[in-house]
């Protein structure tokens, strides 16, 4: 396999050893039927316009000044200079860093646990799942609006019970408006992961139960001995997705407070967006957006390391 | 040893869960069948005196039906476009040993890494550029190429279990490329077609940033957008803005409905295998 994934190699002389020729047989079919390169064309072309240019382009614009309207000039280092001297974006920096730290704290436990949960086959459990995946139904736009209504000072939540600890405003207060998105923000992405770990919990082989039962393991130990060793690949993977996409997280903050009260949740993403496309300064916005993309890429590719040389392997191992 | 030793403190936990999880969603359709009146007036989490379809006649007055249209426009063609060349690319990825091949597997490998939604600021100016800044293309073209890594990683992961005899054969009887495709790689690839296509409806459907940044006219509002836009022109009916975010989901619950576990391997494509 490892000879016919590479390209056949150029021979200069005819009829060597047997089993090369067989091999050089098979290569010049699998040539023969493979199909030619245009159909990768449109993705390609799809790919290139629209994302490896503006990729690109982001790091270009770093170095201009624009205002959104007119031409482009070149700016040199401004942008960077001012972005890195801006306390709004360095407290921003903060934010995004405290968030991403933060909601997984919070998301990865209740996320490991609920699946776990939910793979039980109990018919209580199977019922539970089924409502468990409703917050799902809603786009983040949708999910936004209806918590902005729900915690509401006035009309929501607070007047629901007699409860003082209730009565709060949760979005407008700048000491609470943070955690309260990160509450916000777990409602509506811990039932996705659960969803990854209740497949990965299910497919650990029944067998590797049964033997722990059999050591006289009970429920905690098979949890951290079994379940938690088998569950690494998912661990990673959805680990990767929470960290990545807490730090690019954008719609919904922006319709729940749009980075207030004063700038209490302005992350980098909504900075990005306020400084690009309310303020009309593209240079520092797109530097803002350079940071967000080095920081992603290297979460992502640093996580992947973690595990990823022997992932496919594994995978292919256990299919 | 399940039944004899029931989990009760996890149970007890899950039902907790079960509590954070509906209370919001309970008062999402409990607000938007509430008479306006009564939204001010009486406890939010109450069982209103009377029920009422008002919320919701007032909204589709509202041109929520333009809306949701542009939005079935924008998904279909786009997940369209995406499925179709993503797979024709997955195929020569699994397919052909070229060099241009092994570069755009790599290539798509590594898009998925990128948190592609920070390059919004050149694609709005490119789509400036190109004159489309307002129109449902603006939406679908970087859509499409946003999709493309995921869709093409699961497709060739899907495509690379067929047994190679099956091509060959077909090559034999002289099928071209786009025959074969056709005939032999759209039919096989419909499970994973399926599910990837479920999966980048879901992202286009609800996407949000690039509707904000890359449209500004009704004309060309699509749902999530107008969500926010009735929040903003409804300010005193509630009721009718969560009768909007009811319709919205509404689409999506009736696919939950229909066929749970495609949804489900849908919206974990290519993360859970």
């Amino acid at each position: 396999m490892t000879a016919a994934q590479s390209p056949a190699p150029p021979v200069p002389r005819e009829g060597r050893a047997p089993s090369r020729g067989s091999a050089r047989s098979r290569a010049r079919t699998s040539l023969r039927t493979a199909p030619s390169n245009w159909m990768l064309a449109p993705a390609l072309a799809f790919f290139g316009i629209f994302a490896l240019l503006p990729l690109a382009g982001v790091v270009v614009l770093s170095f201009f000044a624009w205002d959104g309207l007119g031409t482009p000039s070149f700016a040199g280092f401004d942008a960077w200079v001012s972005v890195f001297q801006n306390p709004v974006t360095l407290n921003a920096m903060k934010l995004t860093f405290l968030m991403t730290a933060l909601s997984f704290v919070v998301q990865f436990p209740l996320s490991l646990l609920l699946g776990t949960f939910m793979a039980g086959h109990q018919r209580y459990r199977e019922a539970f799942s089924v409502l468990y995946f409703l917050p799902l139904l809603f786009s983040a736009a949708a999910t936004g609006i209806a918590f902005k209504a729900l915690l509401d000072p006035n009309f929501g939540l607070s007047r629901a019970f007699d409860a003082d600890f209730l009565r709060q405003d949760w979005l407008g207060s700048p000491n609470l408006a943070f955690y309260t998105l990160i509450m916000v923000i777990s409602w509506s992405f811990v039932p996705f992961h659960s969803l990854l770990y209740q497949a990965g919990v299910r497919q650990i082989p029944k067998s590797m139960y049964e033997a722990a039962t059999l050591d006289g393991a009970g429920r905690t130990r098979q949890f951290f001995n079994v379940t938690l060793p088998q569950l690494k690949y998912t661990i990673v993977t959805s680990s990767t997705l929470m960290l990545v996409g807490s730090l690019t997280y954008f719609d919904l903050i922006f319709i729940l407070t749009g980075g207030g009260p004063g700038n209490a949740t302005r992350v980098l993403p909504l900075d990005m967006y306020l400084t690009g496309f309310r303020s009309y300064q593209m240079g520092p916005a797109s530097v803002i957006a350079v940071i967000l993309i080095a920081v992603g890429l290297l979460l992502s590719l640093g996580l992947n390391k973690v595990s990823g040389a022997d992932k496919m392997e594994s995978q292919m191992e256990g299919a | 040893m399940r039944t004899r030793n029931p989990n009760v403190v996890g149970g007890l936990l899950g039902f907790a869960w079960l509590l954070v999880i509906l209370v919001p969603i309970y008062y999402i359709v409990i607000t938007s069948i509430r008479p306006r009146e009564d939204y001010f007036s009486s406890n939010p989490l109450s069982i209103p005196s009377e029920f009422t379809l008002e919320p919701f006649r007032y909204v589709l007055e509202n041109d929520f039906l333009r809306y949701f249209a542009n939005s079935v426009f924008v998904t279909v063609v786009t997940v369209v476009a995406v499925v179709v060349s993503s797979l024709m690319a997955s195929y020569v990825i699994v397919r052909s040993r070229t060099r241009l091949a092994r570069f755009s597997q790599k290539l798509f490998l590594m898009g998925i890494a990128i948190p592609l939604q920070a390059t919004i600021i050149p694609i709005y100016y490119l789509i400036v550029q190109l004159g489309l800044y307002d129109t449902l293309w603006a939406l679908i073209l970087p859509s499409v190429a946003f999709a493309i890594p995921i869709t093409v990683l699961i497709l060739t992961n899907f495509l690379r279990d067929v047994p190679k005899e099956l091509y060959e054969s077909m090559t034999v009887d002289g099928a071209t490329d786009l025959q074969m495709f056709r005939r032999l790689v759209l039919p096989l690839a419909k499970p994973a077609v399926v599910t990837v296509g479920i999966y980048d409806a879901l992202q286009v459907w609800n996407g949000f940033l690039f509707p904000l940044v890359l449209t500004q006219s009704s004309e060309m509002r699509v749902l999530p957008l107008s969500l926010w836009a009735y929040q903003g022109e409804f300010t005193t009916n509630i009721p009718a803005v969560l009768a909007a975010v009811m319709l919205s989901a509404l689409p999506i619950l009736v696919l939950y409905i229909a066929g749970r576990r495609q949804l489900i391997s849908g919206l974990t494509a290519g993360f859970s295998k």
